[in-house]
This record gives structure tokens, C-alpha cells and sequence, in this order.
């Protein structure tokens, strides 16, 4: 199977990530999953890569991003949770707090 | 032994300053006073060493200043000019800080008034001893400093801080000068050194130097440029408007600064630097005029003044134009025996003036004195003998000094000489005139006090007078005893080569041959000026009044000073002022400000306003430059 489909795949799960960043004006937890998106996206590119070149190095990165992926989401959630306990709140468009 | 009676004074200065408020002031004062003394003792022996031996040398205490053949060292000329100065200076210094101790008495900062008279006695032997220019002008800003520090030391005089300003910045005007006529000496001659100067001078007679397409005679460049400097130094006429006003300091400080030491400063330089004045006949006649003028000037103003400081002040500066018109006649050593005189008669009038401003309870207007003469005999008599000595009655000291500038004028061979004789004549009848005017209205007439300082008069302390005995002694006396050392043939032995000596014998016969009238000229206008202030000031009342309403322009004309601060408010100041408040307004705070400071200032502002907008706090923000970063570096990778 040609590589291109796998890049191409990939491309637009980043894409849509990417997006989801930007636009999301709403609440954090969508930033969370476009980030967890992203991530998908390289994973795809791993694992095709793998294939492609008959390396298998490639997989077991995959497996360790996606270890990485969890353990990144499981902080985000906590980070979240107690933000909203602080603010009552997880619009993005109310916290500015980083702006000195 | 030298180098002490130098260093003396500057060890009081560092004591008073050290010790002050840690020991008791009269242990303070003893130890000043026995310093001083020590220092005038040690002086008064090196001057009749030297004046037997006449060693010339120099002391060098350590290099100052070397940068290729520019070599300075500190060090003390060791010759019978330095020492006469020294002598001078130590004499009357001492007797000025015993006296202080007695008149500034209830003053909380006596102490360190006494340091600084200490200090500005160190400048001024340092001046007088200095061995090249450079030292001499550390020593000139050096008592120009002190003399600051000293008029405003009642600075909580708004009169006093005012006085001691202008006296430093018309100083800074004559400086200007002396520093030019310094930079002019080192072109010319290539050193500083008076010994390799007045070596070179023959050498460079026909020397011109260029400035602007213009050729100056270097030599007469270099005489104008260094009397400019004493003009400012020694008040003359166009620089001396700082003088009268100087008179708001205490009075020992008047005494020993405006009167005995730092004043004549600009004649011991100009006797110093005589091989060079002696080159230029244009200097010598421009110093002649500025002289008289200043003589005439001075006298005369005196005549209509009603301070009793202000009149001897003026009377100081016609002295000094005295000796300037005889280094303008060659007559250096004459010079220098009126330096010598005037010093002694000047310093006791005005401490004898501090002792009246004393006894009357800080009254300086003699038209509210009078009637003292009985009340207060000792200061009268000293105040007496220092007049007579003004005057030059015969056998007080400036009856030699004096009667010797106005002999050799008459005798002298510029075209010129015989109009500033005429004056100096004119000026011996003002002399006597305001002399004897300001001891009638002092001590006789009826007395015109107020009660409350009438029940107060009283003699000043004996600390106050006896100091006076000692200086009323060199007022009688100096004249017949320093007379040899002056002038004649005694004179050239003593000065060797120290001063262009250009007197041969056959002046001092001329001198003494001259007709009984010239001689007893000055002799007749000292009378008439006694009988024309008798009859003006007590005796004829109506015919002052007569006078002052027929001659009302002169009179006001004389009691303005001749307008000339008037003028230079009006021609200087004003000008000044006003092109100083364009500058301020437009170029310095329009222009600089708003360009430099300001401007970068507001730039960096506007960055920072314009930088920190772009930090909104939003993640999202962030995200999309950091997105934005990655894409164009990225881009940037490849497409190289």
C-alpha cells in the first residue's frame, strides 16, 4: 500500500487538531482532545513510516507516544478539574491570567 | 626651615578641621595662634638670612606632572622675592588669626573660619613660592576658592552668598586670561618654569605669534593676557566690581584677603614676570593707564561712600592702581615696597574698622557714628596712625613707598607719564580727603547712634588690640626700615636677579635731586585735602550742602560708583540673561530634550505599549504564533 495515503491521513488529523486549537472558543477539554488529535496524527506517520520501511523501531514509538499521550491527558484532567474548582469556570475565552 | 614657615598654615587648616567639636575651642585657638606665630617667626628670620646671603634655590618636594619635556614639580622657589612675600603674608596671617579669635567671639563656626583663613594663607604662600606657573596657578584658583568660602561665610546673608558668587565669577574672567596668557607662555617658551623663561625671553623679542591672520607681538600678547589675570585678581578698574561687594564678609577677612595678601597677587605677579612686561612698551603703558584709571576711579568713589568698610575698600583698589602704574614706569621694587607697606597700613585699617563695627554693635554707616574718639582712644589712635600711613604724612611708610612711585613717574620717559602723573597727584588730594572725611564722621562731630548702641560702646578686648600695636609699629615703621631693600643701590644686591632691575644709580640721584616743589607736592595736596574735608565734613556744613545741590550730577555720577555695575548689568547681564533664556527655552529644552532624553525615552515607551498588546493571555494566541513561528522557519529550512 503506497505511503501517501498514511501521509495524507495523518495531514488532515493534524489539521484538524490544529483547528481545533484556533477556533475552539469554548472550553478547554476540546483543547485537550485536539492536542490528543495531534499526537494521533504522529503516531500514524510512525506506524506508516514502519511499514514502509520495515523498521519496527517505528511501532514501538508509537506505543511509547501514546503512553506519553495518556499520561499527558490523565494531568490535563487533573489541571482542569481544579482549575474549575478555583474560577467555576473552563471557557477559554475567560482565562487570560498568563497576560502579565 | 623654609618649607615649614610655608606648610604651617595648612597644618592649622587640617587641625582646625579635625579637632573641631572634640576639644575645647581655646585649646584650639592656642594652638593656632602659637602655630602662626611660630610660622611668622620662622619667616621673619629666613628674610633677613636670605637678605644677607642671597641664595637662590629651589626646594623640590616631588614631581607633579610629567608627559614628555612638560615636567611640573612641586616645589619652592627659594629667592628674596618669595621670601619678602612670605614674610608678608605669614606677618599679617598671624596677626588676622588673633584678632579673629577675639572678633568673631560669639560666632558658632569660629573654628573652622579659622580653618579657612589657614587654608587661604597655605594658597597664597604656595602662590607666592611656587617655582613655574602651573603651581602658581593652583595657588591663584586656590585662594580664589578660599575667598569664596570666606565672603559668603555668614551664608545666611542672602547680601553675603551674593558677593562671594560675583567675586568668583569676575575672578573667572581675569583667570580666563592668566590661564590664556599660561597657554600663550607655553607655546611661545615651550615651559612653564620662570628660570628657563626668563632665560628664553632675549631669545624670543622679535617673536610673533599667529592667530586668525592677525600677528601678535608674542611677548606684549603674553604681558596683556597675564594683566588681564590681575586685573580680575587685584580689582582693577573693569574687573573690580567684585571688591566692594566682598565687604560683606567678616571683617578679618577683609583685612587679610581684600586688603593685605590675595589682592595683590596680581602685582607680585606681574613683579615676577617683569623680563617679559619689560619687552613690551604696549603693555607696559596699557597697564599704566589701566592703573591710574583705577586710582582715580577708586579715590574718588571713595570720597561719597557711607560704609566705613566700602570706603577702605575702594581706597585698597586706588592703592593698587598706585602699584600697577609703577610696574607700568619699570619700577618693580617700588612696586613691591608699596605691596609691602600697604599691606601692613591696609590690614590695620580695617581691623581698626572691625574694631569701630565692633564698639558700635555691627553699624557700618559712618554718617550714624561720630563722637567716638574719646569713647573708644585706642582704636582711634591706631585708626590715626594707619590714615597717616595712608595719606603718606611724612615718616609713615607710604610716604616712601608712594611719594618713590609718584618721583619716578614724574621722572619717567613715556609720553604718557606725565598725565598719569597729574593724576596720581589728584588722587594724593582724594586720599586724604576720603581718609580724613571718614575719621571725622567716625570719631568727632556729635555722635548720631541711637541710645541702645550708644550705652553699648565700648573698647574692644585685648585681643583685639594688641595684634593692632604690632601692625600700627610696621605702619610707622616699614617704610624707613624695607626702604633700602627697595630702591637704590642696597636694592640690587638684595633683589640680585629675582626682578628685572632696571634701576642704575643714576635714577636714584635723579630721584634725589629733584626741586624741593615736586618734592613736597604730595606733601601740599595731603594738607589741602585734610583742610578740604575739615571745612566740608565739620566745619561747613551749609557748603556741603552747597556742593552736593551744585554738583548733583557729580555727585550722584561718584555715589553710583560711575554706573559701572549699572553698565554691566545693562551690557553683560541683562544680554546674558536674556540669550541664556532663549537657549534654555528653545535649543536646550524644545530641541535637545525632546530629540534625547525625552524622545528615546517616549520611543521605548510606545515599543513596550506596542510589544505588550500583542501578550493577550489567550492559549490560543500563543498557539497560532508559535504555529506561525514554526511554519516560516521551517519554510526558511527548506528553501534554502
Amino acid at each position: 500500500m503506497n505511503i501517501l495515503f498514511y501521509l495524507i491521513l495523518s495531514s488532515i488529523i493534524f489539521s484538524i487538531g490544529l483547528l481545533g486549537i484556533f477556533i475552539n472558543r469554548k472550553n478547554i477539554i476540546t483543547i485537550l482532545m485536539s492536542i490528543e488529535l495531534m499526537l494521533l496524527a504522529v503516531n500514524i506517520n510512525f506506524i506508516g513510516f514502519s511499514n514502509h520501511l520495515n523498521d519496527l523501531s517505528g511501532q514501538i514509538f508509537a506505543l511509547f507516544i501514546l503512553v506519553v499521550a495518556a499520561a499527558e491527558a490523565a494531568v490535563g484532567l487533573a489541571i482542569l478539574t481544579i482549575f474549575f474548582k478555583r474560577s467555576g469556570s473552563i471557557s477559554v475565552d475567560e482565562i487570560n491570567k498568563m497576560r502579565g | 626651615m623654609f618649607s615649614l614657615s610655608v606648610f604651617i598654615p595648612l597644618i592649622c587648616y587640617f587641625f582646625c578641621i579635625f579637632f573641631n567639636k572634640r576639644i575645647a575651642e581655646i585649646k584650639i585657638e592656642i594652638v593656632i595662634s602659637a602655630l602662626m606665630i611660630l610660622a611668622s617667626l620662622i619667616s621673619i628670620y629666613v628674610f633677613f638670612s636670605v637678605s644677607e646671603f642671597n641664595p637662590e634655590s629651589q626646594i623640590i618636594i616631588g614631581n607633579w606632572l610629567s608627559s614628555g619635556s612638560f615636567l611640573i614639580d612641586w616645589s619652592l622657589n627659594f629667592n628674596s622675592l618669595s621670601v619678602l612675600m612670605v614674610l608678608v603674608v605669614n606677618v599679617v596671617s598671624t596677626i588676622v588669626h588673633i584678632y579673629s579669635i577675639g572678633y568673631m567671639h560669639n560666632d558658632p563656626k569660629k573654628i573652622i573660619f579659622l580653618g579657612y583663613l589657614g587654608l587661604f594663607t597655605f594658597f597664597m604662600l604656595i602662590l607666592v613660592t611656587s617655582s613655574n606657573l602651573i603651581q602658581l596657578f593652583l595657588g591663584w584658583e586656590g585662594v580664589g576658592l578660599t575667598s569664596y568660602l570666606l565672603i559668603g561665610f555668614w551664608n545666611f546673608k542672602d547680601v553675603a552668598n551674593k558677593a562671594a558668587l560675583k567675586a568668583f565669577v569676575v575672578n573667572r574672567i581675569g583667570d580666563f586670561g592668566f590661564l590664556l596668557g599660561i597657554f600663550a607662555i607655553f607655546f611661545i617658551f615651550g615651559t612653564v618654569n620662570f628660570n628657563e623663561i626668563f632665560i628664553l625671553v632675549e631669545s624670543q623679542e622679535d617673536t610673533f605669534f599667529k592667530f586668525l591672520g592677525f600677528n601678535f607681538h608674542a611677548l606684549t600678547l603674553i604681558s596683556v593676557l597675564l594683566f588681564i589675570g590681575c586685573m580680575g585678581k587685584s580689582a582693577q578698574f573693569g574687573l573690580h566690581t567684585w571688591l566692594p561687594d566682598a565687604m560683606e564678609g567678616p571683617t578679618p577677612v577683609s583685612a587679610l584677603i581684600h586688603a593685605a595678601t590675595m589682592v595683590t597677587a596680581g602685582v607680585f605677579l606681574l613683579v615676577l614676570m617683569s623680563p617679559i612686561i619689560e619687552q613690551s612698551e604696549f603693555a607696559q603703558k596699557l597697564i599704566m593707564i589701566i592703573g591710574a584709571l583705577t586710582s582715580l576711579f577708586a579715590a574718588s568713589v571713595a570720597i561719597t561712600q557711607d560704609d566705613i568698610k566700602r570706603i577702605i575698600a575702594y581706597s585698597t583698589c586706588s592703592q593698587l592702581g598706585y602699584m600697577f602704574v609703577a610696574i607700568g614706569c619699570s619700577a618693580y621694587g617700588v612696586a613691591m615696597f608699596h605691596l609691602v607697606t600697604h599691606a601692613f597700613f591696609k590690614a590695620l585699617l580695617f581691623l581698626g574698622a572691625g574694631s569701630v563695627i565692633h564698639a558700635m554693635s555691627d553699624e557700618q554707616n559712618i554718617k550714624k557714628m561720630g563722637a567716638l574718639y574719646n569713647k573708644i582712644p585706642v582704636t582711634y589712635m591706631l585708626m590715626l596712625i594707619g590714615t597717616f600711613s595712608l595719606v603718606g604724612l611724612p615718616f609713615f611708610s607710604a610716604y616712601y613707598s608712594k611719594d618713590l612711585i609718584l618721583e619716578i613717574l614724574y621722572l619717567d620717559d613715556f609720553d604718557i607719564s606725565i598725565y598719569v602723573y597729574i593724576i596720581g597727584i589728584i588722587v594724593v588730594f582724594f586720599t586724604s580727603f576720603y581718609s580724613f572725611r571718614l575719621l571725622i564722621y567716625v570719631f568727632h562731630g556729635e555722635s548720631k547712634s541711637d541710645e541702645r548702641v550708644a550705652a553699648h560702646i565700648h573698647e574692644s578686648p585685648g585681643i583685639m588690640i594688641y595684634p593692632l600695636l604690632i601692625l600700627s609699629f610696621f605702619s610707622i615703621f616699614s617704610g624707613l626700615l624695607f626702604k633700602n631693600y627697595f630702591f637704590g643701590f642696597e636694592s640690587l644686591s638684595f633683589w640680585g636677579n629675582t626682578i628685572y632691575n632696571i634701576f642704575e644709580s643714576d635714577i636714584s640721584y635723579a630721584v634725589n635731586e629733584l626741586p624741593l616743589s615736586i618734592k613736597k607736592l604730595p606733601f601740599m595736596m595731603i594738607i589741602l585735602g585734610f583742610l578740604a574735608s575739615l571745612a566740608v565734613c565739620r566745619y561747613l556744613t551749609k557748603l556741603n550742602l552747597y556742593l552736593k545741590h551744585k554738583l548733583g550730577f557729580l555727585y550722584t555720577f561718584l555715589k553710583n560708583k560711575w554706573y559701572v555695575d549699572e553698565f554691566y548689568d545693562f551690557f553683560v547681564i541683562k544680554p546674558t540673561k536674556f540669550i541664556g533664556y532663549g537657549f534654555w527655552k528653545s535649543i536646550d529644552k524644545e530641541l535637545i530634550d525632546n530629540i534625547g532624553p525625552n524622545g528615546v525615552s517616549k520611543l521605548i515607551k510606545k515599543f513596550g505599549i506596542f510589544v505588550s498588546s500583542l501578550q493577550t493571555g489567550y492559549l490560543y494566541h500563543y498557539a497560532l504564533t508559535i504555529i506561525i513561528g514554526l511554519t516560516i522557519f521551517i519554510s526558511i529550512y527548506f528553501y534554502n
